[in-house]
């Protein structure tokens, strides 16, 4: 909340998976505080990557991500989460073999038992289907009730900014955009987020920002609802991106 | 012919296998490697106390007394809390300089050949700092009691029964109640996740190394009292300790127990059958029967 730094930012990252095969490019962007920002773009331009480089699972390779101003690039994935970035993959978000509560247990592991308790009380009145099911085993749950499960999680350590990568996977169309309303609710409790989707539509219905991310940089930036008129963005997802060599395009 | 006797005996290094075991399949489905040393550190633990009585002896002058019924007294427990503080910070020492470079790399098969490497090494370090003759914590001798007809029984052998059951419960507990057993049991699932949710993987990796190391000592232990002390006990325990981990359902804590038992029981009635010279095949047996007819073990998970 203090006015000029974004709660979360990304400047000219470029991260990939293996030395010398950058598939992020030098992307930046910014998360201002209390927005909900998309992260949109064709398969492949990187924006998964981009995002588990900030959640710090992938190397960057030069770069940097800012969190409320403090500089947090190359720190370990468990450092993130105590600092204030949560993040929630993409598949296999959450422990299937443990229950609905010790899901969100195993995130408060540093909190008192009394703490743990109140920061599940908390979820559960969120998320009221997860407290009707705390004793289940979490892979038994149903589709939706597994993307609440591992945002709930995400929440317990009561983050500054939540990163979501394809929060709508998988889903049935009539789940897409409870789960994405959903994060209108997380916001509400001071949470900026950063959601990556392919759901071009849904995500620009919640969303107030979004970024087109193509060939690992981001190409576009805007609020949502110009976005969503806009030709340009059309154009990046029927794969023609502004400069790219057709090479490897489909046949 | 097979008697009660035997099936006694078959459970008595059945307890000491599992205990054994745990450290295999807890290294196995957390750290995910096949351990190789894990052997060693039994025999490490072993010589540890054997170090520390030796201390004791010296200092006071006097044995190691005598509990009762017991071929021992207070000091072998004294011995047992040092074998156990010494093997987990030998495992630790060894994670800090050789495995947990490796991990980085994740490369599981270079982990499984340096702690084959690290297992040699520590081996015959034992041999030349101490000579292959077998040792024992004390002359005195555990007298045995008829329990049921036929079925005698030792006070030493009930103890070592009793202490596996005590460490299973407690290690029970611990994985289901406490924050750490719950981060080592999400890391058997998913160590990606892990971090994400906050936790330092390394800080899960040791607490598994000081787990399985003190178990492994106290195994170590239990085999001096029961048996004898000698650099090669732990090394001849490790096809054992695999059958029973792969028996059971590699990375099932619970699996490694069962494992344990009926590849000691095992053992225990094949003896009088095909004679004590076959005794080792057994083991290699049972390991060749699960993965034929049931690679994911009693209780483990299909891949």
């Amino acid at each position: 909340m203090t006015g000029s730094e974004p709660a979360l930012e990304a400047r000219a990252v470029v991260a990939g998976y293996e030395p010398g095969l950058p598939i992020v490019q030098g992307a930046s962007l910014a998360v201002r505080a209390g927005e909900i920002v998309a992260l949109l773009g064709p398969n492949g331009a990187g924006k998964s990557t981009l995002v588990r480089a900030m959640a710090g699972l992938v190397a960057i390779s030069s770069g940097q991500v800012r969190l409320d101003g403090l500089d947090i690039t190359g720190w370990p994935a468990h450092r993130m989460a105590v600092a204030g970035l949560a993040f929630v993959p993409q598949t296999e978000n959450v422990f299937a073999r443990m229950t609905v509560e010790e899901n969100l247990d195993l995130a408060g592991f540093r909190l008192d038992r009394a703490a743990r308790r109140a920061r599940a009380r908390d979820a559960y009145e969120l998320f009221p289907d997860l407290g009707r099911q705390r004793r289940l085993a979490a892979g038994r749950l149903s589709g939706g009730q597994r993307q609440m499960l591992a945002i709930a999680r995400a929440l317990v350590l009561r983050p500054r900014v939540l990163m979501l990568d394809e929060p709508s996977a998988g889903l049935a169309p009539r789940l897409v955009g409870l789960v994405l309303a959903t994060l209108r609710e997380v916001r509400a409790l001071g949470v900026s987020i950063l959601m990556v989707e392919q759901n071009v539509r849904a995500a620009l219905a919640v969303a107030d920002r979004a970024y087109v991310l193509a060939e690992g940089r981001e190409r576009l930036e805007g609020s949502a609802a110009g976005l969503a008129g806009d030709p340009e963005v059309a154009r990046l997802y029927l794969g023609a991106g502004a400069t790219a060599p057709s090479s490897a395009g489909p046949a | 012919m097979i008697g009660p006797q035997d099936v006694v005996n078959g459970l008595l290094l059945g307890a000491t296998i599992s205990l054994g075991a745990i450290g295999v399949t807890l290294t196995y489905s957390i750290l995910r490697f096949a351990n190789f040393t894990h052997g060693d550190f039994i025999t490490w633990g072993a010589y540890a106390a054997l170090a520390a009585l030796g201390l004791w002896t010296a200092a006071t002058g006097g044995g190691i007394g005598q509990l009762g019924p017991l071929s021992f007294g207070w000091p072998l427990l004294g011995a047992l809390l040092v074998a156990v503080a010494a093997t987990a910070l030998l495992a630790l020492a060894l994670d800090a300089v050789l495995f947990r470079a490796l991990r980085r790399r994740g490369t599981p098969l270079a982990l499984v050949i340096a702690s084959f490497g690290a297992s040699l090494a520590l081996r015959h370090l034992l041999v030349f700092a101490q000579g292959p003759q077998p040792e024992y914590f004390t002359r005195e001798i555990s007298i045995a009691r008829e329990l049921l007809p036929g079925v005698r029984v030792t006070a030493d052998q009930l103890v070592v029964l009793g202490l596996t059951a005590a460490l299973v419960l407690a290690l029970h507990l611990l994985l289901r109640r406490t924050a750490l057993g719950r981060a080592m049991r999400a890391t058997s699932e998913n160590p990606t996740l892990v971090r994400v949710v906050g936790i330092d993987p390394d800080a899960v990796a040791r607490a598994t190394w000081v787990i399985g190391g003190a178990l492994a000592a106290v195994a170590g232990v239990l085999v001096g009292v029961t048996v004898q002390v000698r650099p090669l006990m732990g090394f001849e325990l490790l096809l054992p300790l695999f059958a029973a981990a792969i028996l059971g359902g590699i990375g099932s804590v619970y699996g490694a127990v069962l494992g344990g038992l009926l590849v000691g029981l095992a053992e225990a009635l094949a003896v009088p059958v095909v004679g004590a010279e076959y005794r080792a095949a057994v083991s290699f047996l049972v390991l060749v029967a699960v993965l034929l007819l049931r690679p994911q073990g009693l209780l483990g998970e299909p891949e």
